[in-house]
C-alpha cells in the first residue's frame, strides 16, 4: 500500500478551496470584530475606576483562561438550554436563531475569543507608553480624551504589532476547531476526505501544509506593516519622506 | 488690584516698581524686545504680568518640598530658578502648569486667577478642565527628557497641538512649523521620528513644539540635564537668542552661565524656599547668603 | 443542579485524564525543549536546521491537524512497521496521539524558552566556574543549568497555561478528557450549558492552582535576585 497518493489530494482540491474559503472568512470577520471591540474595551481595562476595569478584566480572565473549543461549544450546544431561547427559536425570532447556525456560533465564540486577547494586548501597550510623551500631551494642553485618541492610542496600537501578529495567527490555527460543530473549514475538508479515502496523510498533510503557506503569508504581511508602521522605532536608517499636504 | 505687595520679592520690570530696581538700559532693552518680537499672535507688551505665582507650597505626605515660593514674570522676563538637585524648583515650575498638583498657593495667568479646588488627596486641581487646558496652552513646557512623541515625524510632533488642540487649520499650522523649525534650526529633520535624531537636535524639536503654540510664556525644565556636553552648546544657543527676541522665559536650570548672561532675573532655590534672588549680575557674581556661596563654589567656573 | 451533582464523579474523572494528558504532555515537551535548544545553540548545521523545520511546523500547522495526523497516520505507520517486524498489534490510542502530539507542540516553545534562558546566564559567570578549575559537565551542572532554570521560569509557566487549555482538543479524538465527557452529560441531561460552564470553571481553577504554584517556584528560584523597580 502506497502511504501517499497524490490522486487523493487532486481529486479533493474543490472541497479543499471550499475549505480554505471558509477559514478565511471565519478568521477574518472574528478577527475585524475582535480587534473593533478591543480598541473601546481595552481603554475601559486600563481605566482607573474599577467598576469600569473590572468587568473587562473579568470578561479577559475568562476568555483567556478557557480553551476556545470549550467556548465554542458552550454556545452552539449550551444556548439550546434554555426555554426562552427554545421559545424565541419556536416564535422565528431572527436574532436568536442565529444561535442555531454553527457559523453564527463559531464567529462569535472566535470573535469573543480574539477580543478578550487583543484587548490585553493593547492594554498592555498603552500601559508602556512612555509617561513623559502623556505628560507633553498634557503639558501641550490637551483634554484626556485627545491625549488618548491622538497620543496613547496611535502610539500603543503601532508598537502592539509584533504581539497582535502572533495573535493573528493563534487564531488562524485556532479556528481548526471548527469542525466540532460541523463547519466545513480546510481541517474539516481534511477530515472528510480521510474518512473517505481512509488516507490520513494526505488529507492531513496536505491540510498543514495549507495552513503553513497561510502563516507564512501573515508573518510576510505583519513584517511588511512593521516596516510600515514601527519605523520609528527602529535602529536609525533613511527615512523615507512622506508628503507634508 | 495692588499685587506687588503680596511678593517677597519686587518683580522685575514691574510698573510699580521698575525705578530703583534695574537700571534703565534694562527697560530700554525690554521694550526693543518687544518690538522685535514678531509674527506671534500674541504681543508681547513689554510690562504686561504674564504668569505670578504666590505663596506655593506643596506637600508629597509630610515631606514638604515647597514651603510657600513667589515669583512673577512680565513679558521679556527671563527668570532662571536654580538650585541643587532636590531643592524642589522643578516641582515649582511644574506647579505652574499644574502637572503636579499644589497644595496651596495662587497662580495668575494672564491677569486671571486660576480658579482651584481641593480633589480627595487634599491638593489644589484646577476647577475648570477647559481652563486647565487653556493656561496650558499659555504656557508651554520643554522638559528635560524633551519628550518628543515617539510615533510622529518631527513635523507632526510640531503640528500636532496647534491642529487638535488649538484648532489651526492644517495650512496654518504648517506655516508655523516650517517657521519655528528653521528658527531652531531642524526643519531639514522634518521627516525623521525623534528615535533617529541626536539629543541636541531633539531638543530643538521640542522647543518649536512649544514655539508653535505661541504660548505668552516658555518654561524650561533644566532643558539641558539630559544632554551629552557636547550637544548643549546647540540648545543653549537656541534659548539665549529666544531670550533676545524678547520671549517670556522661566528656566529651571544648572547652567550658570546662562543664567548669569542672559536672564535678568535669577532665583536661588533651597529646601523649598527662596534663598535668594535679583539680577543675576549681582547674585551670582556677590551672593549674600552662605548657601548660595557654598552652591555657586562647587558650580560657577 | 442535581444533574450536575450526580455527573460530577465522571466529571471529575474526565478531569483527572485532562491534568494527565497534560503532565505528561508536559514532561515530553519540556524533555524536546532541552534537546532542542542544545540543537539550535549548537555549532552543527543540520542540527540547527532540524530544529529550524521543528519550530516552523508547530508555528505553522494547527494542533488539531497535526493530532489528528498523528492519531489517523500514526496508526497506519505503526501498522506497517508491525507488519515488518512480525510484532503483535500496538494500538495507537487517542491518550498516546495526544500527549505525542501536545509534547511535540509544546517542545518548540520550549525550544525557545531554554535557548532564550541558555543565552541569559552571563559567560562571565561561566568562565569563573571554568577558572575554578570546574570541567564543562560540572560548569554546565551547577552553574548553567540552576541559572538557566530561573530565566525560564516565567517562560515554562506561560507555557505550561497555554498547554493546560490545548489539551480540550484530544476531545476531538475520541479521548474521554473533562470536555468530552461535558458533552455525554450535557446530551443525556439536555443541559449542556451547565457542563461546559463547570468544564471552564475546572480549567480556571487549574489555571489558578497553576498560578499559584508557579508563584511560589519564583520567589524560591529568585533568591539571591534584585528585581528592577519599575
Amino acid at each position: 500500500m502506497e502511504l501517499f497518493d497524490f490522486q487523493v489530494i487532486t481529486g479533493s482540491l474543490p472541497e479543499f478551496w471550499r475549505g480554505l474559503l471558509m477559514t478565511l472568512q471565519l478568521t477574518g470577520i472574528a478577527l475585524l470584530c475582535g480587534f473593533a471591540g478591543a480598541v473601546p474595551l481595552a481603554v475601559a481595562r486600563v481605566s482607573k475606576n474599577r467598576w469600569v476595569s473590572g468587568p473587562v478584566a473579568a470578561y479577559t480572565y475568562f476568555f483567556r483562561g478557557t480553551p476556545m473549543l470549550v467556548q465554542l461549544l458552550l454556545i452552539y450546544y449550551g444556548a439550546g438550554q434554555w426555554q426562552w431561547m427554545q421559545a424565541a427559536w419556536e416564535a422565528g425570532n431572527p436574532v436568536w436563531l442565529l444561535f442555531r447556525e454553527p457559523f453564527f456560533c463559531a464567529l462569535l465564540a472566535f470573535g469573543l475569543n480574539t477580543c478578550a486577547y487583543t484587548i490585553e494586548i493593547i492594554a498592555g501597550a498603552m500601559r508602556n507608553t512612555p509617561h513623559g510623551e502623556v505628560e507633553a500631551a498634557k503639558a501641550m494642553g490637551m483634554s484626556r480624551f485627545k491625549a488618548l485618541q491622538r497620543i496613547v492610542l496611535p502610539s500603543a496600537l503601532r508598537r502592539m504589532l509584533p504581539s497582535y501578529s502572533n495573535e493573528v495567527i493563534l487564531m488562524l490555527q485556532g479556528s481548526a476547531i471548527a469542525s466540532a460543530v460541523t463547519l466545513v473549514d480546510i481541517t474539516g475538508a481534511a477530515r472528510n476526505v480521510y474518512s473517505r479515502h481512509f488516507a490520513p496523510f494526505e488529507a492531513f498533510v496536505f491540510a498543514g501544509l495549507v495552513y503553513l503557506v497561510l502563516t507564512f503569508l501573515l508573518v510576510g504581511m505583519f513584517k511588511y506593516a512593521e516596516g510600515r508602521w514601527l519605523a520609528h522605532l527602529a535602529p536609525r536608517k533613511a527615512t523615507k519622506r512622506k508628503e507634508a499636504a | 488690584m495692588n499685587h506687588a505687595a503680596t511678593f517677597d520679592r519686587i518683580s522685575v520690570g514691574d510698573p510699580h516698581n521698575s525705578i530703583g530696581l534695574h537700571e534703565a538700559p534694562q527697560d530700554a532693552l525690554n521694550d526693543v524686545r518687544s518690538a522685535v518680537t514678531q509674527g506671534t499672535a500674541m504681543n508681547h507688551n513689554a510690562n504686561v504680568e504674564q504668569v505670578r505665582v504666590e505663596d506655593l507650597h506643596k506637600s508629597y505626605g509630610d515631606n514638604e518640598v515647597l514651603k510657600g515660593v513667589s515669583l512673577s514674570a512680565n513679558s521679556g522676563d527671563v527668570i532662571s530658578i536654580i538650585g541643587s538637585s532636590g531643592s524642589g524648583k522643578s516641582t515649582w515650575l511644574r506647579c505652574i502648569n499644574f502637572l503636579e498638583n499644589p497644595t496651596s498657593g495662587r497662580v495668575v495667568v494672564g491677569g486671571k486667577e486660576v480658579g482651584l479646588t481641593r480633589n480627595r488627596k487634599g491638593d489644589l486641581v484646577v476647577a475648570d478642565p477647559k481652563q486647565l487646558q487653556l493656561i496650558r496652552t499659555r504656557l508651554s513646557m520643554v522638559f528635560q527628557h524633551f519628550n518628543l512623541w515617539s510615533h510622529m515625524t518631527v513635523l507632526e510632533n510640531v503640528i500636532e497641538a496647534p491642529i487638535h488642540v488649538l484648532g489651526l487649520p492644517k495650512a496654518e499650522a504648517l506655516e508655523r512649523a516650517e517657521r519655528y523649525l528653521e528658527r531652531v534650526g531642524v526643519w531639514k529633520f522634518r521627516d525623521a521620528y525623534p528615535a533617529h535624531m541626536s539629543g541636541g537636535q531633539q531638543q530643538r524639536v521640542a522647543i518649536a513644539r512649544a514655539l508653535a503654540m505661541e504660548p505668552s510664556v516658555l518654561l524650561f525644565d533644566e532643558p539641558t540635564s539630559a544632554l551629552d556636553p557636547e550637544l548643549v552648546g546647540e540648545v543653549l544657543k537656541v534659548m539665549r537668542s529666544l531670550a533676545e527676541e524678547g520671549r517670556t522665559m522661566l528656566v529651571v536650570t544648572h547652567e550658570m552661565g546662562f543664567a548669569r548672561e542672559v536672564s535678568n532675573h535669577v532665583i536661588f532655590v533651597h529646601r523649598g524656599r527662596v534663598e535668594e534672588q535679583g539680577n543675576p549680575k549681582e547674585v551670582l557674581v556677590r551672593p549674600q547668603s552662605e548657601r548660595l556661596q557654598q552652591f555657586l563654589s562647587g558650580n560657577l567656573k | 443542579m442535581d444533574a450536575l451533582i450526580e455527573y460530577s464523579p465522571s466529571l471529575l474523572g474526565g478531569a483527572w485524564v485532562t491534568l494527565k494528558v497534560a503532565l505528561l504532555s508536559l514532561v515530553l515537551a519540556v524533555a524536546s525543549g532541552l534537546l532542542g535548544a542544545a540543537c539550535k545553540l549548537s555549532n552543527l548545521l543540520p542540527l540547527r536546521l532540524w530544529t529550524m523545520l521543528y519550530t516552523t511546523i508547530v508555528r505553522g500547522v494547527p494542533d488539531l491537524v497535526m493530532m489528528l495526523l498523528v492519531f489517523y497516520g500514526g496508526q497506519l505507520l505503526l501498522n506497517e512497521v508491525i507488519d515488518y517486524f512480525e510484532w503483535e498489534f500496538i494500538e495507537i490510542n487517542p491518550f498516546v496521539a495526544g500527549v505525542l502530539t501536545i509534547g511535540f507542540i509544546f517542545g518548540a516553545y520550549f525550544t525557545e524558552t531554554f535557548r532564550g534562558a541558555f543565552l541569559s546566564v552571563s559567560a562571565g559567570q561561566l568562565e569563573a566556574g571554568r577558572a575554578y578549575g570546574m570541567t564543562s559537565w560540572q560548569v554546565f551542572l551547577r552553574i548553567m543549568f540552576p541559572q538557566m532554570l530561573r530565566y525560564a521560569l516565567p517562560g515554562i509557566g506561560n507555557n505550561w497555561l497555554v498547554l493546560l487549555k490545548s489539551t480540550a482538543i484530544v476531545s476531538m479524538i475520541g479521548l474521554s478528557d473533562m470536555t468530552s465527557l461535558a458533552d455525554q452529560a450535557g446530551r443525556s441531561t439536555h443541559q449542556p450549558f451547565t457542563f461546559y460552564l463547570a468544564v471552564c470553571v475546572l480549567y480556571l481553577a487549574m489555571t489558578a492552582v497553576s498560578g499559584w504554584f508557579l508563584g511560589r517556584l519564583t520567589t524560591r528560584y529568585n533568591v539571591g535576585v534584585r528585581e528592577a523597580n519599575v
